[in-house]
């Protein structure tokens, strides 16, 4: 047997899913769909604010209600996000030796800009995160922060013009990702057919437009003035 | 030196099989004691290299391209011939073996060709096996089409890529020995010379050519799977790197070159649109299943096609063959598109085409029909031409395609130097003056993957081989030849670049040994070759070194030999009195125009042996007996 | 026509290259090739090197012709190698940028020419199907769907040319592996060894430093066979597979 065949036979199969390409994208598609199970979830639950600071504060209460599944949950946020990003990086470090010289001219002819910025609009999101949880869930970030009043802390936090363009720039990116993202994940994990991939595309953007004007539309009528 | 072509004894079905049993073999422990090397990596060279090293032989394999997978057989179009029968027309082992005997103008012998007919079954069984794509019914049973000279549809494909599919299925089967450590694989690298101790082919000396390096292999037996020299034309359809020098080193330490002038004109490729041409494209022969060939009746007729009437065309095959019409075999159909050339009627800028019109196929067919057989072939028609082959006819002109002569092999695909086979189209010995479309690939896999297993085993069982090593005076004296053939071209510093010498060599050869002969002109082409090659030794112009890659080199080097080979192909041809098959010498035809043979006086094999420089080549005569197929003039009416 | 052509020049592995400018006098009934090989004839005719560059079918089937003409592979003609790709495509006073392929795993030989052995050591991991010579049953044994054969058949196809792997922001061979993965996994003969198959063909192509497939689609793009990325959708499911039910073969000691 050759040297190559053998180390084939020597690795335990677990080390060798993740050493490959394949698997670390296999592991992005799966902590990808999560994420993208939980922004979807997150707007809808956002969306509430509209219907006035009973409905949304009521909503809030009942997600904090049994604290057992709340830490389980952000929990498993947590090591997708965290997952998701080791992956992205390591792939990323990957590619880069992959090409040690680049091109003096080259052209792109068939990918979708949101497709070749997955890796600008990435780390853009996850430091929004940050910020994001700095300033609605923790409230460091936040200039009149109450603990438990879910309506009042939207509406003043987006009442600061500059928090709210942060928002609105971080939800253009978050389309951007999830454009090229979601029916990427559906690729990386081989669940494509060439019937339904072309719907798959139109779903993947559809759904990031959405997801991105819900989301946008709540500081938009915070600053012009239709949610008080 | 007598021609010994070791033909068993016996009725011709059985000739194989017994051949098989007296067979000596090599016990599988011993194999790998046994050192091999395989010249070339195309269907030949690949599936010999394969099926060798899967025995348990130490193999090393050689080709110049960057992988083994792009050895020429790639371009292959059409199919490979097989006596499958699966149509229930008629087929059979011997039909197939009449057809080819009868195709090759009946200058083949008979047991290699019955041989031939028989593994060819065995040869489908073996690429469906590996995973060939082969076209199929819907029933899921693998699909037939009909090819020239064949009234049977035996020919298997996979669309238009039919050569591509087996080569990769070899080129598999060859890297998974690679894997295994079977097989040591070495690309771009080019043999320059044999090595023969104790007149016996022990190996070779090879120039890599990235660092440009000669070096030494040895070996207890060298094959050699290197094509044609259909590139001693310049325009053909081989690919640009096609050459003759492993089998013109092989002539010059001793092995017999068997009918030379025996070359193939495709009838279908794409006419030449210019002068800095630097290939002629093939389209497939298939073609020819549905598409139909025709020239204006009327002279000049500038007119475009569409706007000729039906009644104002000459159908001309179907109007001569009645019976074969456009599936005649290959020289005939090439000799007729000369032939109303020659009259004025050709079309085209040039006036050297003919059209290929598919209009009535369409019609009958449908587009679909004719996209999903012949779709990819149309597109590089388009490609190329840029005109669409499904509005307007397409063009085609005949341009040397197969070499049917090559290394004399006896029974058993040894040369006359005891240790070096040959197979596939580097020998000479299955298609006669003339070889049937889809019948190349046949004979790649056929001497490589179940013919070069059996017999190489019978020379290594029965040959006292000593050792030998690097420091052995005929290694040395190879590998100093070489070098000083390299430092030679590389310090003419003339004025003309290599592709100069060899366009001029090439419309030599073409003019004069083409598609007809005849005495004077060969004689006048000998002569201008010979000045030819006085001027390429002065004043040819290699850019570059010797120790890098350097193309020009390479080239430069193939062109040398190419200059000899064009000699020996002009002299056989002038020796042989008579037309058959692809060889057409004017002074001998019939009055339709029709290959007139000879068979009283050439009924052999004309083979050549090397005399030393500027010495006249010696030539040796191995009758042909046909004991089962009776001689005939030729008829495809 | 005049070209103006800026091409990679370098004289080996080990040195540094750089771009230079020539200008080409060329007609629009030549191949992209044949006018290289005019600008060559004029190097050699002044003592300069001509400019190294693979090639050999010149028909768009063998692979070894390729390299990048102004940032695409094999020039701008879709469904076509640079060797079939003709003049009458570009206008006089075109100013085109010619490289070699990039990646890690095809280092640059000379001028244009690149090493693409990576792609013969990832057949040789398993592209394959085992069969000794002579072991086959009859071909028509083991009948095959049809629309498979014609699907294996686009899949089979590839010519390993390494376009994908230039065209790919991340020099991933991914389409290359698909395209083997996909013909030989959708024929019942690929069936015994399909696991092992791309379990194999994919730790060979990362050993060989190629970079991940980011489902950007710029591969099937400059595919001069057209060799679609829905295979590497295949190739993906077919690994994740293999990962989750492949074992290993047990120790068969003392047996037989």
């Amino acid at each position: 047997m050759s040297a190559a065949a053998s180390t084939f036979a020597q690795k335990a199969q677990s080390h060798r899913f993740y050493d490959s390409t394949i698997g670390k994208k296999a592991v992005m598609a799966v902590t990808g769909a999560i994420l993208f199970g939980f922004v979807v979830v997150h707007m809808l639950g956002n969306l509430q604010v509209y219907f006035g600071p009973e409905k949304i504060n009521a909503y809030g209460e009942l997600l904090h209600s049994s604290p057992g599944l709340l830490w389980t949950a952000r929990l498993i946020l947590l090591t997708s996000v965290v997952l998701h990003i080791v992956a992205a990086l390591q792939l990323a470090a990957l590619n880069k030796k992959a090409r040690p010289v680049g091109y003096v001219r080259k052209k792109n002819i068939a990918s979708t800009y949101a497709s070749r910025t997955m890796l600008v609009s990435g780390p853009i999101i996850f430091f929004f995160l940050v910020y994001h949880l700095l300033h609605f869930t923790t409230g460091q970030a936040h200039p009149n922060f109450r603990a438990g009043d879910v309506y009042h802390n939207v509406i003043a936090g987006f009442q600061q013009p500059a928090a709210s363009i942060a928002y609105i720039v971080a939800m253009i990116l978050l389309v951007n990702h999830l454009h090229h993202g979601v029916w990427s994940m559906f690729q990386s994990l081989g669940l494509n057919h060439p019937r339904y991939m072309p719907w798959l595309r139109r779903f993947s953007a559809a759904a990031a437009i959405l997801i991105g004007v819900g989301n946008i539309s709540i500081p938009v009528s915070v600053l012009a003035g239709l949610l008080q | 030196m007598t021609l010994d072509s070791r033909i068993p004894s016996g009725p011709i079905e059985q000739k194989w099989d017994r051949c098989k049993f007296e067979l000596k073999l090599v016990n599988p422990a011993n194999k790998r004691k046994f050192h091999i090397i395989v010249v070339g990596t195309g269907l030949a060279g690949g599936s010999a290299a394969a099926s060798l090293g899967e025995l348990g032989y130490n193999v090393k394999a050689f080709c110049f391209q960057d992988s083994p997978r792009r050895a020429h057989s790639i371009a292959a179009q059409g199919g490979i011939n097989a006596a499958k029968n699966y149509q229930n027309d008629g087929d059979s082992i011997y039909r197939l073996f009449y057809d080819t005997i009868k195709g090759g103008d009946f200058r083949a012998r008979e047991a290699n060709v019955y041989r031939l007919a028989q593994i060819s079954v065995n040869i489908i069984d073996q690429c469906v096996a590996q995973g060939v794509p082969f076209a199929r019914e819907y029933g899921g049973l693998l699909a037939n089409r009909s090819f020239g000279g064949a009234q049977v549809s035996r020919t298997f494909y996979a669309r238009g890529q039919t050569g591509q599919q087996l080569l990769l299925g070899c080129y598999q089967a060859l890297e998974r020995q690679v894997d295994a450590g079977r097989v040591l694989m070495f690309p771009r690298t080019e043999m320059l010379d044999l090595i023969v101790i104790n007149g016996k082919a022990r190996g070779i000396v090879t120039r890599n050519l990235i660092t440009g390096k000669i070096e030494s292999h040895l070996a207890d037996a060298v094959i050699l799977a290197t094509g044609g020299y259909g590139n001693v034309y310049y325009l053909s359809t081989n690919a640009k790197g096609s050459n003759a020098t492993a089998i013109w080193r092989a002539y010059k330490r001793g092995a017999l070159m068997a009918n030379p002038c025996f070359t193939q004109i495709h009838p279908t490729c794409i006419p030449v649109s210019g002068d800095y041409q630097s290939k002629l494209t093939l389209m497939s022969e298939s073609l020819r299943n549905d598409g139909r060939i025709w020239v204006p009746l009327k002279k000049g007729d500038k007119r475009p096609p569409t706007e000729i009437p039906e009644e104002e065309r000459d159908y001309y095959l179907e109007r001569k063959y009645p019976s074969f019409g456009n599936l005649v075999p290959r020289d005939v159909a090439s000799r007729a598109a000369k032939a109303v050339c020659d009259e004025g009627r050709g079309v085209g800028e040039t006036g050297l085409g003919v059209y290929l019109d598919f209009s009535d196929a369409i019609r009958r067919l449908g587009r679909k029909t004719i996209e999903e057989r012949y779709g990819n072939l149309f597109e590089m028609y388009e490609r190329i031409t840029g005109e669409d082959p499904y509005k307007t006819p397409m063009r085609i002109f005949p341009a040397i395609h197969y070499t049917m002569g090559g290394l004399w092999v006896d029974y058993h695909l040894m040369s006359t130097i005891p240790g070096l086979f040959v197979l596939g189209e580097a020998n000479f010995s299955d298609h006669g003056a003339n070889r049937l479309g889809a019948s190349a690939l046949m004979q790649g896999l056929a001497d490589g993957y179940f013919i070069i297993p059996y017999t190489l085993g019978d020379y290594l069982a029965n040959t006292k081989l000593e050792k030998v090593d690097d420091s052995h005076s005929a290694v040395k004296d190879a590998e100093r030849e070489v070098t000083v053939r390299i430092q030679k071209l590389l310090s003419i510093k003339g004025k003309r670049s290599v592709d100069s010498f060899h366009r001029e060599l090439g419309k030599l050869v073409w003019d004069y040994c083409g598609m007809a002969r005849n005495a004077k002109g060969l004689q006048y082409a000998m002569g201008k070759i010979a000045e030819l090659a006085e001027e390429f030794y002065h004043n040819v112009n290699v850019v570059g070194d010797g120790n890098e890659l350097n193309q020009s080199l390479e080239k430069a080097g193939r062109v040398a030999d190419f200059f000899e080979l064009a000699q020996l192909m002009c002299r056989d041809a002038l020796e042989r009195n008579e037309s058959c098959g692809g060889h057409f010498r004017e002074e001998f035809q019939t009055p339709e125009g029709e290959a007139l043979r000879d068979d009283e006086n050439y009924c052999h094999v004309a083979a050549w042996e090397y005399k030393g420089e500027g010495q006249s080549p010696v030539l040796h005569k191995e009758p042909l007996r046909f004991e089962y197929v009776h001689l005939t003039q030729r008829s495809y009416k | 026509m005049k070209l103006i052509l800026h091409i990679w020049r370098q004289k080996n592995q080990a040195s540094p290259g750089k771009m230079v400018r020539y200008e080409v006098e060329a007609n629009e009934h030549m191949s992209f090739l044949e006018m290289l090989d005019v600008l060559n004839e004029n190097l050699i005719a002044k003592g300069e090197e001509p400019v190294a560059f693979d090639h050999d079918c010149r028909e768009g089937i063998c692979g070894s012709c390729g390299f990048m003409i102004n940032g695409v592979a094999h020039g701008p003609l879709p469904n076509t190698t640079v060797c079939q790709l003709h003049m009458r495509h570009f206008k006089s006073g075109d100013e085109l940028y010619l490289e070699p392929w990039r990646a890690a795993a095809f280092p640059v030989i000379k001028d244009l020419v690149v090493d693409r052995s990576a792609f013969d050591r990832i057949i040789a991991a398993g592209g394959y199907i085992s069969v000794a010579t002579g072991s086959a049953p009859d071909g028509n044994a083991i009948p095959v769907r049809k629309q498979d054969a014609d699907l294996a058949m686009d899949a089979a196809q590839c010519i390993g040319c390494g376009a994908c792997v230039a065209a790919c922001p991340n020099a991933s061979a991914s389409l290359f592996m698909a395209a083997k993965i996909t013909h030989l996994g959708l024929l019942p003969q690929g069936q015994p060894e399909r696991k092992e198959r791309v379990l194999k063909m994919v730790a060979a192509a990362n050993r060989e430093l190629f970079g991940s497939c980011t489902n950007i689609g710029e591969c099937e793009a400059v595919c001069p066979k057209g060799i679609r990325m829905e295979f590497i959708g295949r190739m993906n499911r077919d690994y994740l597979n293999a990962s989750f039910t492949y074992q290993e073969e047990k120790e068969m000691a003392g047996v037989g």
